[in-house]
């Protein structure tokens, strides 16, 4: 894609953002989009965002499980960044009838660094080495693209889509909890819908995080001390609207609840 | 009241066992017999516990099955059900199962309480367990429906001692309440590829209610759980298929491991 495609393709999933609503498939309107192009067209959306006074606070990694994966044809997850208007924490409501289109929820790790973090070659003890803490927390993903009809180069475009997130009630050492077993249980209005453990993502989190860590890297750009890094979700996503409650508790960690509005 | 006759009850079983020891792969019981009900079903599975304790046999614990949701709800039923563990069903941690004994195999990744005070039902709930309980330990249990397919109805396997043929402890032992029974994670690998996870919370939102509902169920046959029991509480994770060659490991939030190998 041109330089121009890939501007008009920021400009239209920008747009659908602001305005809640969803664009047909880039793979369907620019069939030639490519992994790379689509990086590119989520570079510049956040490029729009901090122009227009949002902060950069942390990255996401998606497509981290192997159903996702399998469901997108890819051997490799995504990511996508985290903006200080996008973050909650525990006791707030949650507006997502006013701020997402199609909300999905997912529980995953939060990683908050204390160092900096910059690819290539980072292993699992350099990102322990850079943890400050772990916590519990809500991912509600949404996608700008109309019925969830992503191909990977749609999802990565649409900032992996990214919708907002809530920080639990506690904050944990890494070296208090083994972030490979550590189990998760999802209660959705009182019922227990799933559960799954850390190695659902990647084999761990840490993994996950490392993967972030090398493969931003070869953008040159670097996780940082003080920035929440999302580690991808150990449960299936779960389609939520207003009203619903969600809980998602992680053994050894704690437990991060919302209500939706 | 049960609607067999007692022959009825000792051919099933027999029928039943012989298909487990001799590997036979047979047709849901309920297809011949329409009018059985749930007390036949237990008195079955009671017929066939009799049978190898007859023969020397010892009894060495308890299991819970169908005790998640999603199985109740794939099985149409609201109640999970209960099976017996003879001494040969046991395997040690990093033991063998001989694939030819079985007719096809599954592993569930579970929790097994040990009781050091007796259970006995009606009314126990999930204090009276914790209380009652000595520790737990990781448990794998290898199930084998010895229904064609897996395909069977709730009293079809029921009587078919709920589809119980071998069972690995291993890992560490903890003390009720040094764990977070609820959270508890498990990961299962087979061949070094993880293929299932899950948390505690899978077992009837708490691994000791399982506990609770086998000492209620068997209370309603005079039965109890006495001090010492070995109790699996059923599937964390989906059963998964193994096959000859195949060896797993299931890793436990902070119970260590328990592995194996089908050969």
């Amino acid at each position: 894609m041109n330089k121009d495609s890939i501007e008009q393709c920021a400009d239209v999933l920008y747009g659908a953002i602001k305005s809640q609503s969803t664009v047909k498939p880039l793979t369907e309107t620019h069939p030639d989009i490519s992994i790379d192009d689509a990086y590119s067209i989520s570079l510049r959306i956040v490029e729009k965002r901090v122009a227009d006074g949002e902060r950069i606070v942390g990255k996401k990694i998606g497509v981290t499980s192997k159903a996702v994966m399998n469901m997108l044809k890819v051997g490799q997850p995504d990511f996508g960044f985290l903006t200080d208007k996008m973050v909650y924490s525990q006791g707030q409501d949650m507006p997502i009838s006013e701020q997402l289109i199609q909300a999905r929820a997912e529980g995953e790790l939060a990683f908050i660094l204390k160092k900096d973090l910059c690819g290539p070659g980072i292993t699992s003890a350099d990102v322990l080495a850079a943890t400050d803490y772990v916590m519990p927390c809500i991912e509600v993903v949404d996608s700008r693209i109309e019925d969830w009809r992503i191909k990977i180069e749609d999802t990565v475009a649409d900032n992996a889509s990214c919708g907002l997130l809530l920080l639990g009630d506690s904050a944990v050492d890494p070296r208090e909890v083994d972030m490979s077993t550590c189990g998760m249980v999802v209660e959705k209005n009182g019922a227990i819908i799933s559960t799954g453990a850390g190695a659902a993502v990647m084999g761990s989190p840490v993994n996950a995080v490392a993967w972030l860590a090398n493969t931003l890297g070869e953008y040159g750009i670097a996780l940082k001390a003080g920035e929440v890094i999302l580690s991808g979700s150990m449960v299936p996503l779960e389609p939520v609207q207003a009203g619903d409650h969600l809980r998602v508790s992680i053994g050894g960690v704690g437990s991060a609840s919302v209500r939706f509005v | 009241m049960g609607n067999l006759t007692k022959p009825e009850i000792e051919q099933l079983a027999e029928h039943l066992e012989n298909a487990e020891l001799q590997q036979l792969e047979v047709v849901k019981i309920t297809d011949d017999f329409p009018h059985m009900d749930y007390e036949d079903a237990f008195d079955i599975q009671w017929e066939i516990r009799r049978r190898k304790e007859s023969r020397g046999n010892k009894i060495v614990g308890m299991k819970m099955g169908l005790t998640s949701w999603a199985k109740m709800k794939q099985m149409g039923v609201e109640n999970p059900c209960y099976g017996f563990l003879a001494d040969y069903f046991s395997r040690p941690d990093g033991g063998e199962v001989k694939h030819d004994e079985l007719i096809h195999p599954k592993i569930e990744a579970e929790l097994a309480f040990v009781t050091k005070q007796p259970l006995k039902g009606p009314g126990v709930n999930i204090a009276d367990v914790l209380r009652a309980t000595d520790f737990v330990m990781p448990a794998v249990e290898v199930i084998d429906s010895r229904y064609k397919d897996f395909k069977f109805d709730l009293k079809s396997v029921i009587a078919d001692n709920s589809s119980s043929t071998r069972f690995f402890t291993g890992g560490r032992m903890a003390d009720v309440a040094d764990l977070d029974l609820k959270n508890i994670g498990v990961v299962m690998e087979i061949n070094g590829e993880v293929v299932e996870t899950g948390a505690g919370a899978a077992v009837l939102g708490h691994p000791a209610a399982s506990v609770a509902m086998l000492a209620n169920m068997l209370s309603e046959r005079g039965e109890e759980l006495p001090a010492g029991s070995f109790v699996m509480i059923g599937a964390i994770t989906a059963a998964v298929q193994v096959n000859k060659g195949d060896s797993f490991i299931v890793r436990y939030q902070d119970l260590g491991t328990v592995s194996g190998k089908f050969v």
